[in-house]
């Protein structure tokens, strides 16, 4: 870490320790590179702008590791997370990236939505924009809900998760564990178990993870995998702008064989009221990533899940605390991620 | 709306009628709100005159399903407003929906339409009454009071009548009335709040998805029911291919069953949820694009198409669904779902005949004679002719120009709805002139009436 990066020593002013913050210590993106006002899904990111945001990250947790973390980086920015669902580790996090790159983070949990003719989502956007909102984090049970919001405002938003659309900055956080441990995820095989239908994880997963060369492999009940998973056919074949093509594999253990990555997802407990498993019993027997189970992929192979875990159900109690568990490596990266995407989009907006 | 007394002459165009098989150049006499006389040749004798050289003059058309949200929501569209947008799309006839507020299952709100049209409306209107009380579908609505105040038709449309029990005694009931039901077809628990197709772009969306066969099933059971009951059952926006087959082979068996379409079934699909053409670099969750039964994909439109080109589909029906800016202006799964469909109903339909997947004839035949003979509405006091051109029919008339370009404004719209995924979209095919009930309702400004 470059020495004159010291940071908040006690009795120093803030102002005084900002005039010797280099933000030269920060990777610079080289011209071109970055070209993104709002982040709402990774499926219009290149791989360049892929390994910009690793890049950054690893610079970022270099920052997180100081005894001080705090840098000037964004200050007098004011970012503003708006969650319409509760979140504890996303919204946490993207409020420690602010806090720690200086900024003025505002949070807002908002209910309703405008169904319930309360005001409505434009609105509240304006009316964050008025209070000088330059970054907007959203999060929002409805899917599409930051595209709607990206057309209404000049700050820059940032999807913290839509309906079961995307999840943008969970997919980076995975790809940067992933990638601390593998190096990269080029040819690795990568197995996604569990509730696809409902994942914004997953999906936002299948972009990042196929821009960057992994070979992914989908696995759940029929009847939580997504009708035309498989893609458009006939004459819409060929559509730019269909999902990734993946392996779909309804046996867990074919699918686990031989897997670099494991990730699992968490089973909404709702999803058997709805009819779509007959039992959280039978979801365990056939779908849960056993020590037996992961004993079939790759030695070593890393097993991830994005929170929050139902131990016992989607994973064991022994492989989500065991020694090829990263789960609590990704939340602590998810932190270093969010702040690379602050400063990305803030450099972007200056 | 009283029938001008003025004589008019529209001379010199290509008369095209379908239904009647007549497809020449020559001339119209209107006298007294009726065709006078079709022919060449027509002395003046002091009628104003529209000069029809170079143009194409059909029947007026006529749409046995919109909505025209009055009473109870006037903010959308008004009956006023509804019928000058189907005067501008050379509609001169148009069956309302019974979904107002309060809904239009009583002779109190079928007489409150009824006055409205005859005070303020561009055209003729035909009220539907609803099947069930309040559009429920628990018990059946008044459905004698109804006919007799002059309903032209039942339908408990936005919902099915899932009911498969009440669904056959409306159909029994309706014998004594010889009046259709129309059914929107969506299996209520299949559809499972759905908010567009199920399929790839759902997915990809994550976006929940109606599966075709919730329409499929119902169309099924619905011929079932004909068959069983006798009574005719008339198939709302069909969208599907297994929605063809089902009504295809229900046709070569004899059942009792007419279909409609709309032109944006015929032409859109799936896809226009996600991208727009107005932006054109980001996924859109276009909420101009959100309509029930959901745009399909391009295999459901060509079913679609080749059921009008064969006959399995009785008439093209507009569904025009208006709704105000601030409806659609939210989240894709709460806006509500509809197209405002009058304005852009004929150049839509006209892409199908210039890209040469459907005659010129067959397309105006599906607009004109097919729906009237759906619903029967020839069959009226009054009426009868209607969607013709012949002699004594009601002149009502559309002249157009199947080749003018024109681009697709929505703020220009006559409609109060701007709700449309067409925005900016170039149509080939404008109306020049609607006459309703040998009166002008409307005409772009460069046809020249003397």
């Amino acid at each position: 870490m470059p020495a004159d990066l010291k940071d908040d020593r006690e009795g120093q002013g803030g102002t005084a320790i900002l005039a010797r913050e280099p933000p030269t210590a920060l990777p610079h993106p080289a011209p071109g590179t970055w070209r993104h006002r709002h982040i709402l899904d990774l499926d219009d990111f290149s791989p360049e702008e892929i390994e910009l945001v690793m890049e950054t990250t690893s610079t970022m947790k270099e920052v997180l590791a100081r005894q001080i973390a705090r840098v000037p980086t964004l200050r007098g920015t004011t970012v503003v997370t708006l969650f319409y669902e509760s979140s504890t580790r996303t919204r946490s996090s993207f409020e420690l990236a602010g806090k720690v790159l200086g900024a003025d983070v505002i949070n807002i949990a908002a209910a309703a939505s405008s169904v319930q003719k309360g005001e409505s989502l434009v609105d509240t956007v304006l009316t964050l924009q008025a209070i000088g909102a330059a970054i907007l984090v959203m999060r929002h049970p409805r899917s599409g809900a930051p595209y709607l919001a990206s057309r209404h405002t000049r700050a820059s938003v940032i999807n913290a998760g839509d309906g079961w659309h995307a999840h943008p900055t969970q997919a980076l956080l995975d790809l940067f564990t992933i990638c601390s441990h593998l190096g990269d995820v080029r040819g690795r095989k990568v197995v996604i178990i569990g509730d696809i239908t409902h994942s914004r994880v997953a999906r936002s997963n299948l972009w990042g993870l196929s821009t960057m060369g992994a070979q992914i492999v989908i696995c759940g009940p029929p009847t939580l995998l997504p009708v035309g998973l498989e893609g458009p056919t006939g004459d819409e074949e060929g559509s730019k702008l269909a999902l990734p093509p993946v392996e779909i594999e309804t046996n867990v253990d074919r699918a686990i064989a031989d897997a670099d990555v494991v990730m699992t997802l968490r089973l909404q407990l709702e999803r058997m009221q709805s009819g779509l498993i007959p039992s959280i019993r039978e979801y365990c027997n056939l779908y849960q990533v056993t020590k037996e189970r992961l004993a079939k992929a790759k030695p070593g192979a890393l097993v991830l899940h994005p929170g929050p875990v139902n131990e016992g159900v989607e994973i064991s109690l022994d492989v989500a605390h065991g020694a090829q568990s990263v789960i609590e490596e990704q939340v602590a990266n998810g932190v270093a991620v969010r702040m690379a995407l602050l400063y990305l989009l803030s450099r972007g907006r200056a | 709306m009283n029938g001008g007394k003025a004589k008019l002459l529209i001379r010199g165009g290509r008369i095209l009628d379908p239904g009647a098989g007549v497809d020449k150049v020559g001339d119209i006499l209107i006298q007294e709100g009726r065709i006078a006389a079709l022919q060449p040749g027509v002395k003046e004798n002091g009628a104003k005159v529209i000069d029809a050289k170079g143009l194409i003059v059909c029947p007026g058309l006529v749409d046995i399903h919109c909505h025209l949200r009055d009473p109870g929501f006037e903010y959308k569209e008004t009956i006023k407003t509804g019928t000058l947008a189907a005067a501008r799309g050379g509609f001169t006839t148009v069956c309302c929906m019974p979904n107002t507020q309060p809904p239009t299952d009583s002779r109190a709100t079928v007489e409150y339409i009824q006055r409205t049209a005859s005070l303020t409306a561009a055209v003729r209107v035909l009220p539907i009454g609803c099947v069930s009380k309040g559009r429920q579908g628990k018990e059946l609505a008044e459905l004698g009071d109804l006919a007799d105040a002059g309903v032209v038709a039942f339908s408990d449309d936005g919902s099915p009548v899932a009911d498969a029990a009440l669904m056959r005694k409306a159909l029994e009931y309706c014998r004594a009335l010889a009046l259709p039901i129309s059914d929107h077809c969506e299996e209520p628990s299949l559809a499972h709040d759905g908010v567009m197709h199920e399929g790839w772009v759902a997915a990809r969306l994550g976006l929940r998805g109606q599966p075709a066969a919730a329409e499929e099933s119902l169309v099924a059971r619905d011929i079932a029911l004909a068959e069983l009951t006798g009574s005719p059952v008339h198939i709302a926006h069909v969208s599907t291919r297994g929605s063809v087959e089902l009504i295809r082979q229900a046709k070569a068996r004899g059942a009792p069953v007419t279909a409609e379409v709309t032109p944006h079934h015929l032409t859109l699909t799936h896809e226009s949820v996600m991208s727009s053409s107005s932006l054109p670099d980001e996924l859109a969750y276009d909420t101009d694009a959100k309509v029930y039964p959901p745009l399909r994909t391009a295999d459901d439109v060509a079913a679609c198409v080749e059921g009008l080109r064969d006959g399995t589909i009785d008439a093209i029906a507009t569904d025009h669904a208006p709704h105000a800016p601030v409806d659609k202006l939210c989240e894709f799964d709460d806006a509500p779902g509809g197209i405002s469909g009058f304005e852009t109903a004929l150049g839509l339909a006209l892409t199908l005949v210039h890209g040469g997947k459907l005659e010129l004839a067959t397309v105006i035949e599906k607009m004109t004679a097919g729906p009237v003979a759906a619903f029967g509405l020839d069959k009226r006091d009054g009426l009868a002719g209607l969607g013709s051109l012949a002699a004594g029919a009601p002149a009502d008339v559309m002249i157009f120009d199947p080749n003018r370009e024109w681009t697709v404004t929505p703020e220009r719209f006559a409609s109060k709805g701007r709700n449309t995924p067409l925005a900016g979209r170039v149509l080939k095919g404008q109306v020049v002139a609607t006459v309703s009930a040998g009166r002008v309702a409307w005409s772009v400004e460069r046809t020249e009436v003397r």
